[in-house]
């Protein structure tokens, strides 16, 4: 149908654009290519968009307890207008990407209250304190987000609707440089994420 | 007898440099002590006749290259020129009054200039590569949670921007074909773009789910070992520059992190939390072989960085209240602290090494000449700088 695809090539040419904009740098520095060549959602754009409400799908959960990541990039959707957990902020020890037996009752509560949102998804960012070289708190944060991740699939969430993103400890949320700095900055974010428009 | 050499430099891409030998006679041996690490001990010169800029630039240059300016009746070569129309400069050796060197300087800026005259110095006495001339690349936080990639020259002058993305960006490595990789979120994840620098072609590494991070790129240039999650948690892979023949080296449920090279290119040293806290693992670029690197002496050893000549890797070391850079001989062992500070990055006389020290989001680049321990804080741009790669 004709106006489908005007309307789908309006949608490219929006997520398109604003990549193509950001050029003020060194005059030949081209903008990033890579995913933004790509339709957004990995060529589904406007078909009917999953849900994260498969329930007790737990077979992406390797032997080894690791969730792959999915095949649905998830990375260029946008945070919903309501967050409705952002206070499940789950906080880590100092060096561990374990989750504390007292922060798992937020993940079970982010597990019901997710299989309500039709058609969002979760972005869960990991952070660390600042008492750790830059690259290993990338990796340690990555891993933290991760492993809350793997306890949420496991709680029946789809992994194909839960992305990750490690900000390390590029992104504290105390700029203080004491302990109760740094236990605010170990921690876990989760923000209901949709389509872009 | 006197005749002429001429060899021209490219300085800045902009300026072309000529130096000219005015006369020179080579026939002397230098000598040359080592310590008992191997490095070679700093050879006392005398340096008298420069002025203003191209004094300090000069001075500073040889401590970083195994040259140290000391008092004459202490020194074993003379170090004699001028700053007026051109940079001139002679190296005499103090006892028999051989001239071994004697060089003037055309083009391009006094300072320029002067960096030609430390790597020419600097490369008659030690037969160490000059690093006067060589640039590095770095971290610069521009904002909260925005930063950008820039170049310099190795002692902070002349800083450039190689990104405007206004996002955040990680780990900078410099490949010897003139190619700079790094980690951008500029689109929504971390992700590994290598970047012509010539050309300014930029293209993402790999494609596929999850994040990429933490790249370097081999001495010879043809491999890049970074971490990718698409596995479920943060792993080794190493590919060809291209992005192709993607390999998963390792398959831990923990965090790993910062790869580097060998000289031969073959080998990877990266740092995992196998055992606890982290660790400097090697392994072999094609996944076998892998090995558990011992730091005797420091606990938390992130960051490591072999030396281009093979036998050091320098890395940090975390203690309560800070960090500290530390050496290894490549094959592990006792460690030597030589001062505070993280992510080092070694020059290509494997001897000075650029790191960064301080508060997050107040941090500085600093330079360090290994053996001797002496420090020098390099300019700021902006907010911190950190994690410098100096070009190979």
């Amino acid at each position: 149908m004709k106006t489908h695809k005007l309307i789908y090539l309006i949608a490219l040419t929006l997520a398109v654009f604003p990549l193509a904009g950001c050029h003020k740098g060194l005059q030949k520095t081209t903008p990033l290519p890579g995913w933004a060549q790509k339709p957004p959602g990995n060529d589904d754009g406007l078909k009917p968009l999953d849900s994260g409400l498969k329930t007790s799908d737990t077979s992406a959960i390797g032997k080894d307890g690791l969730v792959p990541m999915g095949d649905k990039d998830l990375h260029n959707w946008k945070p919903s207008a309501d967050q409705p957990f952002k206070g499940d902020t789950v906080y880590f020890e100092f060096d561990k990407a374990t989750i504390k037996s007292s922060e798992t009752h937020k993940l079970d509560s982010i597990a019901s209250r997710m299989k309500g949102l039709q058609g969002k998804a979760l972005r869960i960012e990991g952070h660390c304190d600042e008492r750790g070289t830059e690259e290993y708190n990338r990796s340690l944060g990555d891993r933290r987000a991760l492993a809350l991740r793997e306890y949420l699939v496991r709680a029946g969430i789809d992994y194909q609707m839960i992305d990750t993103i490690s900000y390390g400890e590029d992104r504290p949320l105390n700029p203080g440089h004491n302990e109760a700095a740094w236990s605010k900055n170990r921690r876990g974010e989760f923000v209901v994420i949709e389509p872009p428009r | 007898m006197k005749y002429l050499l001429t060899s021209v430099l490219t300085a800045c891409g902009i300026f072309s440099l000529t130096s000219i030998a005015i006369s020179a006679d080579p026939t002397l041996r230098i000598e040359r002590n080592y310590d008992d690490l191997g490095f070679l001990k700093p050879i006392p010169v005398s340096i008298s006749g420069f002025s203003g800029e191209v004094d300090s630039v000069l001075k500073n240059d040889l401590i970083f290259m195994g040259v140290q300016n000391v008092a004459p009746t202490e020194a074993r070569y003379f170090i004699t020129g001028s700053n007026g129309e051109r940079v001139e400069g002679r190296v005499t050796e103090k006892v028999t009054k051989t001239e071994l060197m004697a060089k003037a300087y055309a083009g391009g800026s006094k300072r320029v200039q002067a960096h030609a005259l430390a790597d020419d110095i600097a490369k008659l006495l030690t037969q160490l590569p000059g690093i006067a001339q060589t640039k590095v690349a770095f971290k610069v936080e521009t904002g909260p949670s925005v930063g950008e990639i820039y170049i310099a020259d190795y002692d902070g002058h002349n800083p450039q921007a190689v990104t405007r993305d206004n996002s955040l960006v990680a780990a900078p490595s410099w490949s010897s074909r003139g190619v700079m990789y790094y980690a951008s979120y500029k689109l929504g994840k971390p992700e590994v773009f290598s970047h012509e620098l010539g050309s300014g072609a930029r293209r993402a590494l790999v494609h596929g789910p999850g994040s990429t991070m933490s790249p370097a790129v081999s001495p010879d240039g043809q491999k890049i070992a970074f971490i990718w999650n698409k596995g479920g948690s943060p792993n080794l892979y190493v590919c060809q520059s291209d992005g192709s023949s993607v390999q998963q080296l390792s398959k831990s449920r923990d965090a790993e992190s910062s790869p580097c090279w060998s000289r031969d290119s073959q080998t990877v040293c990266f740092v995992s939390r196998e055992r606890g806290p982290a660790n400097l693992f090697t392994i072999s670029a094609n996944g076998t072989g892998r090995r558990h690197l011992s730091t005797v002496g420091v606990g938390n050893a992130t960051e490591p960085a072999w030396s281009p000549d093979g036998k050091w890797i320098a890395f940090t070391a975390q203690r309560s209240g800070g960090f500290d850079i530390c050496i290894v001989k490549a094959q592990g062992g006792p460690v030597m602290v030589l001062t505070e500070g993280e992510d080092p990055s070694w020059a290509p006389n494997s001897r000075a090494i650029i790191f960064c020290k301080g508060p997050d989001h107040r941090k500085v680049l600093s330079l360090l000449d290994a053996p001797t321990r002496h420090v020098k804080d390099i300019a700021r741009i902006s907010e911190s700088n950190s994690q410098p790669s100096w070009a190979p």
